[in-house]
């Protein structure tokens, strides 16, 4: 009998050293991401002012901003949404209601699980040779935006066909008993349903374009840059111009390595500066990413 | 989609398929009483209907097509640049050769520094990811209780959002010096601190996916488990964790593919001269740091720097492959159990 409550005793006090543990190595995740987000602050919150945000880069740390990188930023990102979302859900729409299962399909779907496990700098390989010289975009803003679509395709893809997924198979044998083409049932059904999820995927995929360095180093976007592209709003008539595409850019984060890989403290403190506003808008952009999951799935009960 | 869905949908087409025949006559009747202009006549709608249909259905498959047109532009391009590289350096240099110096003169272009280079940083990402990642994912799915867990796995998600090029900063300006407390010695740029981040870096996409594989695992393994007087512990080691392998492996290979590819954290914080070293205290530049290296300076096109960046391209391209190729079967096999 003492024999057992031994063995019992032992199992419990087994299963409590383990809660310890994994709360242990849990605690390894979200330290590190205090501690990185601590460390930011310390270095870099004194750089975070007006100035900052609207003045180019320069040789003296002080004079230093970030006007042109957050530009750059920005439209690359125009270019990013604006190809790879309607590629990326159309493909989506296609692969879950429309293919059928053949070798073709197969092809496309082990096509996508391979791309989305390619390093991001290969992307960039294949965009310097591919795009800027054999197209000759050149070392553009359209170059850079296309590379960063490619990248996040599968991503979008994905998401796509998980939130098609979700939607149970009688909204569409319903819509079909109505007389509906296929078209109609995703355009007025599967559309709108999937919204929520394909949004949430949409908005990782553009968080981590937005901190994709690599690929842009790699195509040639510049480290150094003292103009803005030419704006996209003019005043005369046809009053939008899409020469800023053909612009040549840099970016927050390549900005940041920039500062970071020089020796002078100074510089340092901007990258830190330029860390804080590249990781707020990242972990902005999660939290709302997070939130329209959430809503979705509370509201939504089939 | 299931045997169910399938069918179904079949069915529907064939059905839709067929009413244009049968609606024929009626359409028809329906003409010659009204007098209207045959454009407007339900049948002619319905054709023009199933164009479009049929429109919409290749430009869709156009777009699930293009991932595909990528795949060709990668791998053709990877081919074709580092064929012209290939023209002047043969393979076995390339292979064996212990220096790579591809801008200096005389140029050296053995591979094997820079290959050594990503092996150790991802070795030393792997054994701080693979182990707390394990653990992680046996708490959360075994241990945690529902909303601890709920909270837990979107805060650690966001640590595989972070931009890489912060871990970079992260493990050059707090990391080093951090760690140079612990090896007195220690140089500012080394692969340790940057392996020790992009470890940390990439414990969730273990954590996460090894997770969703043992909580896929049925309920009544773990319920025959405690019937025989195991503990939770022993459970999830002896039961959940064998029977989830196939998906906790493919996570690790995601981990592992996902480290060899890294580039800004080991750019920033490894240093960038190739070093055929294993010893994970010193710097050394991986393969995706030397292409970072080469093209932040300004690149001629078709030059011998150009090309060796492609080189090292098709080589971080192969190593990747595999392992992709392998957790892809992995996940597949994964999927049909439960």
């Amino acid at each position: 009998m003492s024999d057992f409550k031994h063995i019992i005793a032992k199992r419990k006090r087994q299963d409590f050293i383990f809660n310890i543990v994994g709360i242990l190595c849990t605690l390894v995740g979200i330290l590190t991401l205090g501690a990185l987000l601590a460390d930011l602050l310390i270095d870099g919150l004194v750089r975070i002012n007006w100035t900052f945000l609207t003045s180019f880069p320069s040789r003296f740390a002080e004079r230093a901003g970030i006007l042109s990188s957050w530009v750059g930023t920005l439209l690359i990102m125009v270019v990013t949404a604006s190809t790879a979302v309607p590629l990326g859900v159309a493909a989506g729409i296609y692969l879950e209601e429309y293919a059928r299962r053949n070798w073709l399909t197969n092809l496309i779907e082990i096509n996508i699980a391979n791309l989305a496990g390619v390093p991001s700098i290969i992307y960039g390989l294949m965009a310097l040779s591919l795009l800027v010289y054999q197209f000759r975009l050149g070392q553009t803003v359209l170059a850079g935006g296309l590379t960063l679509a490619f990248l996040i395709l599968p991503i979008v893809i994905v998401a796509t066909r998980e939130a098609l997924r979700t939607i149970p198979q009688g909204i569409r044998e319903a819509a079909y008993a109505l007389g509906s083409t296929k078209w109609q049932v995703v355009r007025h059904h599967l559309l709108p349903y999937s919204l929520g999820g394909t949004m949430t995927g949409i908005i990782i995929a553009l968080s981590r374009a937005i901190g994709e360095t690599a690929p842009l180093i790699t195509i040639g976007a510049l480290t150094f840059i003292a103009f803005l592209p030419p704006a996209p709003v003019k005043g005369e008539a046809p009053f939008v111009s899409f020469e800023w595409l053909t612009s040549p850019f840099s970016v927050l984060p390549i900005q940041m390595f920039n500062w970071v890989s020089r020796p002078d403290q100074d510089f340092v403190v901007n990258a830190a500066g330029a860390g804080l506003v590249l990781i707020f808008v990242t972990l902005l952009l999660n939290a709302i990413a997070i939130m329209i999951r959430y809503r979705v799935r509370k509201r939504i009960k089939w | 989609m299931s045997l169910r869905v399938v069918s179904s949908t079949v069915l529907v087409n064939q059905f839709m398929q067929e009413i244009p025949d049968l609606q024929h006559p009626v359409a028809a009747a329906a003409d010659q009483s009204t007098h209207q202009p045959p454009a407007e006549t339900p049948s002619a709608r319905r054709r023009l209907s199933r164009i479009k249909e049929r429109f919409i259905e290749a430009l869709l498959f156009l777009a699930a097509f293009s991932s595909v047109a990528i795949t060709v532009g990668i791998v053709g391009t990877l081919v074709f640049e580092s064929s012209t590289f290939f023209a002047h350096v043969s393979l076995r240099e390339f292979l064996t050769a212990p220096l790579w110096t591809p801008l200096f003169s005389p140029p050296r272009f053995g591979i094997m520094p820079l290959v050594m280079g990503t092996l150790v940083t991802t070795a030393v990402a792997l054994a701080v990811a693979l182990p707390i990642g394990t653990v992680v994912a046996i708490y959360l799915s075994e241990f945690a209780p529902a909303p601890v867990r709920e909270v837990i796995k979107p805060v650690l998600e966001l640590l595989s959002a972070v931009p890489t090029v912060v871990y970079g900063y992260f493990a050059l300006q707090f990391m080093s010096p951090l760690l140079q407390k612990i090896f007195p010695g220690l140089p500012t740029f080394n692969m340790l601190s940057a392996g020790v981040v992009m470890g940390i870096m990439i414990i969730p996409y273990v954590s996460s996916l090894s997770e969703d594989a043992m909580r896929a695992v049925p309920m009544s393994l773990r319920e025959g488990a405690y019937a025989m007087g195991a503990n939770r512990i022993i459970t999830a080691i002896r039961v959940v964790y064998p029977a989830a392998l196939s998906g906790i492996v493919a996570s690790y290979i995601l981990a592992i593919s996902r480290a060899i590819g890294e580039t800004m954290i080991v750019a920033i914080a490894a240093g960038m001269q190739p070093n055929f070293t294993f010893d994970p205290r010193e710097p050394a530049a991986t393969i995706t740091a030397f292409i970072v290296q080469v093209s932040l300076g300004d690149l001629p096109h078709g030059s011998i720097g150009y090309q060796s960046i492609f080189a090292a391209g098709v080589t971080l391209f192969i190593m990747t492959l595999v392992f992709n190729i392998i957790g892809y079967i992995l996940r597949k096999r994964f999927r049909e159990v439960y």
